[in-house]
């Protein structure tokens, strides 16, 4: 019975566990997030809602070990993420996929270079890089256009360079920062289908959206922040 | 890859800003050839003083009678000078320097001037006895034992002790030495405020560039190497040109124009203008990189 029941102990170890988490910034009146406890299990895709001013961005910063919390414990993949020293920061965020509203994609370089970019500087060859980074554009769909730099994209194309980038290490993570907020219904909708398809390959999605159109079509997993706290933690939730 | 990748991005980043870059390398060069010159002339002081120490003597000259009140000095007063410094325990050597000898030294020391020579007869020149003693530090013990001949009766017209010429000079020297070592200070915070303001430049200018590594998770030094190669690869273009100066400095002023007072300088030998390259630069490396880095620590956050 014992040997039996370890390692399933093992596999539903959360991913991401923040406890008791309250981060007050600098000379703010109210912390932005106030005791907050949440734990998100591996192969989860989980929406974090509320709205502007809720403290959900503020999950992300400290989930990248930006910021550090004023109270609480996060752990990440099974590494407490508060009390890391710095120079662990930049192999932790190594196992972290990260997509944001503004893409963040370098303009002087083309698709192909801004996602070996991220393979380069941490240390990989133009070898694993010429292997690598077809792939995974294929698999974004834009097998093609390798070759356009970003002003020669769309949104939407641009976002999914992003989302390449952010996937080509094979992260255990994926965080999404309203990764949508850009981008017109129907070019939404496709870099969620995106996701959903990198979280089927078993990594873990945290997003965090004001978008009610897509959170209620997902029907995954829904916190809802208001002020600072947890006011909903719902399995297959739909939005307000 | 990442090497060329680093040295790519030095390249870029010096060329991008090259008018703060040249700026950088001349306020260096000028700080760095200041530093240098001061560490010769410290150098220097020390092998004058062991030259001169070692050459240092303590003249009695005898009264040559110029003057209505003072008398020339008579044969009975040398012999007595010469018997006591012949029994005198603090003397290791002495000679006598009658006038042929002092009027040759004289027409030596004022080559430049051959109207004075010409104009000087030897009798003018006092005789001297020139004592060597064996431990240079007794001089005012032999000085003291001495001071009772300066008068009429004892010949003599007075003693005197090279060193404390010579500590006119080094004194002298040691203020431009101060004076060179305070100036290439200054120029050292103005270039280091120059190192920090171009890696700022530089790191916003890349910022983009930085903001994607760190959200990759790309290892600091690896971030901040290319800006801290930049202001280290300007030092040491700053200490080559720093030391080129130094080297001219030496052919052209000491081994030329002031060539005819090696005697009184003594030369600077290669060796020590040398030992300036990997000194200067080994200095500007450590000081541009650490002073980079600490900028960059502040300016580039994890």
């Amino acid at each position: 019975m014992v040997l039996a029941f370890e390692p399933r102990r093992v596999d539903f170890r959360p991913v991401i566990a923040l406890e008791h988490v309250t981060k007050t910034y600098p000379k703010a009146q109210r912390p932005s997030l106030s005791d907050v406890s949440v734990l998100i299990d591996k192969g989860e895709f989980v929406f974090f809602i509320g709205p502007s001013g809720s403290g959900k961005s503020t999950i992300i910063k400290l989930l990248l070990r930006e910021i550090q919390p004023t109270k609480g414990k996060i752990m990440v993949n099974g590494r407490e993420v508060g009390g890391m020293r710095s120079w662990r920061i930049p192999h932790f965020r190594r196992s972290i996929g990260c997509v944001f509203q503004d893409f963040r994609l370098l303009p002087n370089r083309t698709a192909y270079e801004n996602v070996a970019f991220a393979l380069e500087v941490i240390g990989k060859t133009q070898a694993v890089a010429r292997r690598v980074v077809p792939e995974v554009l294929e698999l974004v769909g834009l097998g093609g256009k390798e070759h356009r730099y970003p002003q020669e994209l769309s949104g939407g194309e641009q976002q999914r360079v992003a989302v390449a980038r952010a996937f080509v290490n094979r992260p255990l993570i994926l965080l999404a920062d309203e990764p949508t907020g850009n981008l017109d219904p129907d070019t939404s909708i496709e870099i969620m289908r995106l996701l959903d398809r990198i979280n089927r390959t078993g990594t873990t999605v945290v997003m965090v959206t004001h978008d009610s159109n897509i959170v209620n079509q997902m029907r995954r997993r829904v916190v809802e922040i208001e002020s600072g706290k947890i006011v909903r933690d719902q399995p297959r939730g739909v939005y307000g | 890859m990442r090497f060329k990748y680093v040295i790519n991005e030095v390249m870029v980043g010096l060329w991008r800003n090259v008018t703060m870059t040249i700026a950088m390398i001349i306020t260096m060069a000028v700080s760095l050839t200041l530093l240098g010159a001061s560490l010769l002339l410290y150098k220097q002081v020390d092998r004058m003083k062991d030259a001169y120490s070692q050459n240092a003597e303590v003249s009695l000259f005898f009264r040559v009678g110029d003057t209505e009140e003072t008398k020339h000095a008579t044969p009975e007063q040398k012999a007595a000078i010469e018997n006591a410094l012949a029994s005198d325990p603090l003397v290791s050597q002495y000679w006598f320097e009658d006038k042929t000898e002092a009027y040759r030294k004289f027409s030596i020391l004022f080559a430049s001037t051959p109207d004075l020579v010409e104009l000087t007869k030897s009798e003018d020149l006092p005789e001297s006895y020139r004592v060597k003693l064996k431990d240079p530090s007794t001089v005012p013990q032999f000085e003291a034992k001495y001071e009772q001949y300066v008068n009429d009766q004892g010949g003599l017209e007075l003693i005197l002790d090279q060193k404390k010429l010579l500590e006119k000079v080094f004194s002298v020297l040691g203020s431009l030495q101060k004076l060179a070592l305070i100036i290439s200070i200054v120029q050292a915070v103005a270039a280091l405020m120059l190192v920090i303001n171009t890696i700022q430049i530089a790191a916003y200018s890349k910022r983009r560039e930085v903001a994607v590594m760190k959200l990759v998770g790309a290892s600091n030094w690896f971030i901040q190497a290319p800006f801290v190669l930049e202001a280290v690869s300007a030092g040491l273009i700053g200490a080559v040109i720093a030391y080129g100066t130094l080297v001219l400095a030496k052919i052209y002023i000491f081994d030329s124009a002031l060539a005819p007072l090696t005697s009184v300088l003594t030369e600077v030998p290669w060796t020590n203008v040398n030992l300036m390259l990997p000194v200067l630069g080994a200095g500007a490396a450590l000081i541009s990189s650490i002073t980079g880095w600490i900028a960059l620590r502040f300016y580039i956050k994890v």
